[in-house]
């Protein structure tokens, strides 16, 4: 089996009813989507697919087929950040940091597709991913200031872009 | 400026013997330092000058030697010594490094003796003070109690200033100058000609040089580091998803294991049946481990898959088999002979309820709770070659060792304890049953490293719970507050059940069953608090403020209670009847703050609550709305005093995550048992605080204290009496059991 993890196709071979998530962690070494429940109730696992946010646990990999998988790994690193991770730092948001993996990839695809979200359209896009240390407000921050640089940015551009190219954007950087 | 005399430096710092293949440091009587681990363990070029600093050629290195689970401690703990050597924390990496007595923690025991923490009485210090020498030869180096920055703060600054010292006294023979003509900056000894030379060159000579018998410590007005908000270390790999967790080891050749335990706690396992589990994809091996089976195989679902496939027969658990009859025990605890405590009896308390024409009296409940850290127990281990390494995210990593050399009958040298990052733990972290089942899964795979993964319904059905609890109280109350109370908190001995685990025994009465009750600072003239012991075998455990957790809760609603029996306003009263003047002012800042008194929109409700716990004075205000007969709460406001702030916008995230934890318990949080298991697996079951819930949270941070204090834990208590206490104001209900959902619903 084949799936495409952060711009590399990489060849597995597991159960086709294995999650994704353990593909990623296990098989692959790929250790950003962290495990907390299995059910999809906390969302420490997501990932993006096609640039939509997903619970890996709950994924079986026969089903991800050649669509695009996109971890935290794949936003940026702690030298090149994309603009959701240094928002993250900017209000030192981590506490124990274990869900902030699935909070990051989260506001990632809410702001992708929205980069000037209201409260209300922050609360419902995060209220699936838990946070036992109780970061939400300053999340909330993050995700504002966030929202601002990258809004900020896309002026910056002559032709405004859409949406999936600003992961591809993130990757390059992080390839580079 | 603080000066240190000979001895209290001599017991922190490095007393050198020489003894054969090298020099080491110290040994174990009281009043002389521990062995310094480092030297244990260098490398070609490495100099360990004290147990917190190794200096090698990749530069300097702070060990902080607590467990990072969220709590930001790794920051704090490396910028009291980069402080003392000038350094930035940019400039050190900070590492946990090994276990040993040497780091030993003398101020976590401070909590269990019959002292309020505010009494700075005599006879309250001297016992204090004694604690401290069993917690050194006990050499136990755990995390806990909001303890570490109350422990660390002297010994690490004067470690950062011993090494800061040397460093000078090598660099004034080398330049042939007075040590007074030098200053210390960036990593570098400068003389006044401009000449300098950096602490990585002068670390090798620096280990052979004593430093000074008294060694002065920065004052706080000098302070580049400390007393700043400081971009936590962690934070840029939690961000990045390239932190390391314990659930992140990787090694060479991995297998992944997972196990299932009996769910009835304690009990035996009758037999099982495997077979089908051995014929799945994946499985290496399938192992009996202490009342359960472990699977081992080549992928961690592959694990999760066979150990669910497994049957089981279980025998019954040592404690009673349901919720209701666990509170029935809880019930019939009230009585003389189950008493474990009485600290406090002020006045005369049988008079005054014999006398009063009206006595106000009601009963609160608590259910038991789950730590549930998103990252669930898991280790790994690797035996091979007669030795042991363990990975392992752990609170007390002595502790650890100690068991891995049980296990394995390894002498200690044998045996690495490598201590992780932790996603999250709340107290939970404190067990060994994971690690020792790691280490034991790890036997059966010799040569192979194991790591083993509990399931999230593992980890939920086998915690060490917090206790579930009563309190009963009666009050008289005058125009003016409460003229007498009588408080009766009966709950289990957190403190005997969980160091009963780790072989230490705990005798006397068990300061968590009063603890946030009977030492609040309050003036009443007649006041008794009264602890009784439940005695059974459900294992229960420290969760984030431990016995304040509850005894908050039901301290705080009393006085609200009081307060509203006589149309007093709860937060004035509680400033009138204060004692401590750090608690009036954290009360008054909330107040400000909150804008107490002012006028709320039809439907809204202000609750007040305030708690004593670890030292710090915490007050908490929340507003709620009721929208359709449902709570929503709009905000909340705490002011704490920590004595002196180390690191401001961290004590804010401790004190806002700490709310949000209180609340999160406080509207949802219940364990249920039946048929001796426990009821709630995962997260659609035990439900936790979502972001919608979470209200902003505002934090003033106050120091008024007299010495320095931890904060991981004291925000917590008075968020689900100021909650319960707001609904009260905003719909007339008392609610006098937690959750509160199961009394009112929640948007």
């Amino acid at each position: 089996m084949k799936i495409n993890v952060n711009g590399q196709v990489r060849e597995v071979a597991v159960a086709p009813d294995m999650p994704l998530l353990w593909v990623l962690r296990d098989e692959l070494k790929v250790k950003g989507p962290k495990f907390g429940c299995g059910i999809a109730q906390c969302r420490a696992c997501t990932v993006h697919l096609n640039g939509q946010p997903i619970p890996s646990c709950s994924l079986p990999v026969s089903a991800v087929g050649d669509a695009e998988i996109t971890t935290i790994e794949g936003l940026g690193t702690p030298q090149q950040m994309s603009l959701v991770q240094q928002a993250w730092v900017d209000h030192q948001v981590a506490q124990c940091g274990y869900c902030q993996s699935g909070q990051i990839m989260t506001a990632t695809a809410l702001l992708t597709k929205n980069s000037n979200p209201s409260d209300d359209e922050i609360d419902t896009a995060m209220s699936a991913n838990l946070c036992r240390c109780g970061t939400y407000p300053r999340i909330r921050a993050a995700i504002k200031t966030a929202a601002q640089n990258i809004r900020k940015e896309n002026e910056l551009k002559t032709e405004p872009i859409a949406a999936p190219e600003k992961i591809e954007l993130a990757l390059e950087r992080d390839a580079s | 400026m603080s000066k240190l005399g000979t001895i209290t430096r001599r017991t922190f710092l490095f007393g050198s013997i020489a003894i054969a293949g090298g020099v080491g440091f110290g040994y174990y009587k009281y009043k002389q330092p521990h062995e310094n681990p480092l030297e244990l363990d260098l490398a070609d070029g490495d100099t360990a000058l004290t147990p917190y600093v190794l200096i090698n050629q990749d530069g300097i290195s702070i060990i902080a030697p607590r467990a990072e689970m969220g709590q930001g401690v790794h920051t704090t703990l490396a910028a009291l010594v980069a402080e003392e050597l000038d350094l930035s924390l940019e400039q050190v990496k900070v590492i946990h490094g090994p276990p040993s007595a040497a780091y030993f923690n003398a101020a976590v025991l401070e909590e269990g003796i019959p002292f309020a923490s505010i009494d700075t009485s005599a006879l309250a210090n001297t016992v204090r003070n004694f604690i401290h020498v069993p917690a050194k030869l006990a050499g136990l180096q755990i995390t806990g109690g909001s303890s570490s920055i109350a422990d660390a703060y002297e010994k690490m600054r004067v470690a950062g200033a011993a090494v800061r010292n040397v460093m000078i006294k090598t660099a004034a023979a080398r330049l042939d100058v007075s040590a007074t003509k030098l200053t210390t900056e960036n990593g570098f000894v400068i003389a006044t000609d401009g000449q300098s030379l950096s602490y990585l060159e002068l670390a090798a000579a620096a280990a052979t040089v004593e430093p000074d018998s008294e060694l002065a410590l920065k004052p706080n007005p000098q302070w580049k580091v400390l007393g700043k908000s400081q971009n936590r270390i962690d934070i840029p790999a939690k961000s990045t998803g390239t932190a390391e967790f314990g659930i992140d080891i990787d090694l060479p050749n991995m297998v992944y294991a997972s196990i299932r335990v009996n769910p009835r706690l304690g009990g035996a396992m009758n037999s099982f049946n495997a077979e089908k589990a051995k014929a799945m994809q994946g499985v290496k091996k399938i192992v009996e481990i202490d009342n359960g089976v472990a699977v081992i195989a080549s992928n961690t679902w592959y694990a999760f898959k066979a150990v669910n496939a497994i049957e089981f027969d279980w025998a019954q658990a040592n404690y009673p088999a349901d919720t209701a009859a666990h509170f029935k025990a809880v019930e019939d605890s009230f009585t003389s002979d189950n008493q474990d405590s009485q600290f406090r009896d002020d006045g005369d308390v049988d008079a005054a309820l014999e006398i009063a024409d009206e006595i106000v009296s009601a009963e609160y409940r608590v259910p038991y709770l789950p730590h549930a850290p998103l990252e669930p127990m898991n280790a790994t281990a690797w035996f091979r070659d007669g030795k042991l390494d363990v990975w392992a995210g752990t609170q007390i990593p002595t502790q650890a060792l100690k068991e891995a050399a049980a296990i394995t009958d390894l002498d200690e040298s044998n045996i690495k304890i490598h201590t992780t990052l932790m996603g999250g733990s709340f107290g939970r972290r404190l067990e060994m049953d994971f690690i020792i089942q790691t280490i034991k899964v790890a036997i059966e795979m010799p040569g192979a490293p194991v790591k083993l993964t509990w399931t999230r319904e593992e980890d939920m059905t086998h915690d060490n719970y917090r206790p579930c609890g009563i309190a009963r109280f009666k009050a008289v109350v005058g125009e003016n507050g409460p003229s007498a109370i009588d408080l009766e908190l009966a709950g289990g001995p957190v403190n005997a059940s969980q160091m009963g685990r780790i072989g230490v025994p705990a005798v006397g009465p068990d300061i968590s069953i009063i603890q946030g009750a009977w030492e609040q600072p309050y003036g009443v003239e007649n006041f008794r608090v009264t602890g009784y012991r439940v005695k059974n075998d459900f294992p229960i455990s420290s969760w984030r403020s431990v016995g304040s957790s509850q005894n908050g809760f039901f301290h705080e609603s009393m006085i609200d209670e009081i307060a509203h029996a006589k149309r007093l306003d709860p937060l004035q009263m509680r400033i009138n009847l204060m004692t401590h003047h750090p608690s009036r002012k954290v009360l008054e800042a909330v107040a400000d703050m909150s804008d107490w008194g002012s006028e709320l929109p039809q439907g809204h409700g202000r609750g007040i609550a305030y708690c004593l716990s670890f030292g710090v004075p915490s007050a908490e205000v929340i507003e709620v709305a009721i929208i359709d007969g449902k709570v929503k709460i709009l905000k909340a406001f705490a002011a704490v005093d920590v004595g002196t702030a180390l690191d401001p916008r961290n004590i804010e995230a401790q004190v806002l995550g700490g709310v949000n934890f209180g609340l999160a318990a406080a509207i949802s949080g219940d364990i249920n048992i039946k048929n001796g298991e426990v009821q709630e697996t995962n997260f659609h079951q035990y439900r936790s605080m979502r972001f919608y819930q979470a209200p902003a949270v505002e934090v003033r941070i106050l120091e008024n204290g007299d010495k320095v204090r931890g904060i991981g834990e004291p925000g917590t208590p008075p968020a689900a009496p100021a909650l319960a206490n707001a609904i009260f104001a905003a719909t007339g209900k008392r609610i006098r059991e937690l959750p509160l959902s199961k009394h009112i619903g929640f948007v």
